[in-house]
């Protein structure tokens, strides 16, 4: 048939399932490691992990994120160390969910959640701070009113960092080489992709 | 057989329900034609969603069907500019020289039999035209000046573009579309529509194989659908409006309700196309009645001729979707190259042959010498084809120059 067997191809198709999902109204499951919404993780005990290191502003390729470190106080420390978050802003309107930031975080204290159904109608909304962006006593991310939460989005964040071996290395792939979270605990390791 | 003049007109005076008869069927045309473009792009986009495995419109009105309508009333409210180098008349009147056509062709066409309306026998057509067949062919050779004059009076080199590709592209296969034509007249003797129509009438059912005049001219019906497909821009032959090099082709200037026109009038000459296809080819509102009713009742006078009609003219609006899913769009030359050295040739040996062996068997020969004629015929035409076949260039010959 040659050039006219395009024809069958089409014709075959149309007795096929279909592959487009009613999206508003049936949800799948999006891909675990899907980049959404960013949270800031604290530590088992309650600490921040934020060090106020400026390496994810500094990373990031949209210019999207602020942050302005100060010292703790010695006798009510936000985070183990010298230094944690005092300032840390994420402008939504130019984020691209890179996960630069979350590659590039030496604490692992900022990870993206699956939500990406956050639309805000005017830029004050857009731009989340730490009191938007801090994870609670549960270690959930807060809920704001314009933020379409279907189900547990935020459980699997921090998904891509479990499943990357530490420093790129192969032999450490499946080795636990982070801290534990806040409402989670130790995470465990991701199989990384085949 | 010489087309009748519509009986509404046998008593000779024009009395007002012979005006309002008019009316009616003038009005009934113009509501059929628009609701079945609505209906058609709605189903266009669910064949080709079903093609691709997706779901298409499905948002406004049960199945997406009003979907058509929704944008067409998005389109009138949309503000209409005019760029400031056009030509501004010419660049208004342009949309309504592009529909006025398909309109006007959509009048001959005979959709059902002949029926009574407010106590008056007439067919169910706009108008009877002894000179139909002529009247399709000035029809769609009309609708390319809309296209012409939108590319023109823009002032703007795209559109321009179109609109000559659009030309060119239309006389090339105007040829090939006449001479496919030619291949039913010859076999009805007539140009009349309702005619052509009756020609091929019957009731039984296999009037399709038997009487319909797509086998006794395969050949014409093939090239008439390749050249339908050409005339109304539809894919694969679309390189009016290529957007990959042409932005949007004649009507890259166009915003608003006329930007909406101009596609009414493509879709709309894509639905007439069919129908002319159905009238010429297959029969038109011939098919099987009821034979459990009466000949004369009003379900096998009105309802079954339509409905037969409708049927056909589906079955070649799928293949058309079919078509838009399935084929690339054609490179220009290749466009060209079909139409001029291959259709034009085909259509023209096919009229000839068909032409003498009806002139040799009306004739009373004797049954040799017809049998022979008929070999002798054949046999030039298949050396006038060798020698066109010899003649025309193969891909990735060299051409000499004329000089």
């Amino acid at each position: 048939m040659g050039r006219l067997s395009g024809f069958g191809v089409t014709f075959k198709q149309m007795f096929k399932p279909r592959v487009t999902t009613q999206y508003p109204k049936e949800k799948v499951d999006g891909p675990e490691r899907r980049h959404g919404r960013h949270v800031l993780n604290r530590y088992e005990d309650g600490m921040e992990k934020c060090i106020g290191c400026e390496l994810c502003a500094g990373v990031c390729p949209a210019r999207c994120i602020y942050v302005r470190g100060a010292d703790n106080l010695v006798d009510e420390p936000v985070s183990p160390g010298e230094r944690y978050g005092f300032v840390y802003e994420i402008n939504y309107l130019r984020c691209i969910h890179c996960d630069l930031c979350v590659e590039a975080c030496p604490t692992e204290a900022i990870t993206e959640t699956k939500l990406f159904e956050f639309s805000f109608t005017n830029r004050n909304d857009a731009i989340y701070t730490k009191t938007e962006l801090l994870v609670d006593d549960e270690g959930h991310a807060p809920r704001q009113p314009w933020e379409l939460w279907f189900g547990p989005e935020d459980e699997h964040t921090s998904e891509w960092m479990r499943a990357t071996s530490s420093s790129g290395s192969a032999a450490y792939e499946g080795r636990v080489n982070w801290s534990g979270e806040l409402g989670f605990g130790v995470r465990k390791p991701r199989k990384s992709q085949p | 057989m010489i087309g009748q003049l519509d009986p509404l007109y046998n008593s000779g005076d024009i009395t007002w329900s012979v005006f309002g008869v008019v009316a009616i069927k003038v009005v009934a045309a113009f509501v059929i034609l628009l609701v079945s473009v609505m209906l058609y792009i709605w189903g266009m986009r669910k064949v080709i969603a079903d093609m691709q495995n997706r779901i298409g419109p499905n948002r406004a009105g049960p199945y997406g069907v009003l979907q058509t309508l929704a944008d067409g009333i998005k389109l009138f409210f949309k503000e209409q500019s005019i760029p400031s180098s056009a030509d501004r008349s010419v660049f208004r009147l342009a949309p309504y020289l592009s529909i006025l056509p398909a309109f006007l062709m959509f009048c001959i066409i005979p959709i059902g039999g002949q029926v009574s309306i407010l106590g008056h026998q007439t067919y169910l057509q706009v108008m009877e035209l002894p000179v139909g067949a002529l009247w399709i062919l000035a029809m769609s050779g009309v609708g390319v000046y809309g296209i012409m004059l939108a590319g023109w009076s823009s002032g703007s080199k795209y559109p321009l573009l179109g609109s000559v590709r659009a030309t060119a592209q239309l006389l090339s296969y105007e040829a090939a579309f006449g001479l496919a034509i030619l291949g039913v007249l010859i076999q009805a003797g007539t140009l009349s529509t309702r005619a052509i129509v009756n020609e091929q009438y019957d009731t039984s059912w296999h009037a399709m194989f038997t009487d319909a005049y797509w086998l006794p001219a395969l050949l014409p019906f093939v090239i008439f659908l390749i050249a339908a497909l050409a005339e109304t821009n539809h894919p694969p032959f679309d390189l009016v409006e290529a957007e990959q090099e042409l932005v949007g082709g004649f009507n890259t200037e166009y915003t608003g309700i006329r930007f909406a026109i101009f596609f009414l009038a493509e879709f709309m000459n894509v639905i007439t196309m069919s129908a002319v296809a159905v009238t010429l080819f297959l029969g038109g509102p011939s098919g099987p009645l009821l034979g459990f009713l009466d000949a004369d009742n009003w379900i096998n006078t009105w309802i079954m001729p339509m409905f037969w009609f409708t049927v056909k003219v589906l079955a070649l609006l799928f293949a058309t979707v079919w078509v838009r899913a399935s084929m690339p769009r054609m490179r220009y030359d290749k466009l060209m190259a079909l139409g001029w050295k291959w259709l034009i040739e085909t259509a023209l040996i096919w009229a000839i042959v068909s032409a003498a062996f009806i002139y040799v068997n009306e004739q009373d020969y004797s049954t040799t010498k017809t049998i022979g004629i008929d070999l002798g015929i054949v046999a030039g035409a298949g050396l006038a084809a060798l020698v066109l076949y010899l003649a025309v260039p193969k891909p990735g010959e060299k051409i000499e120059e004329f000089r």
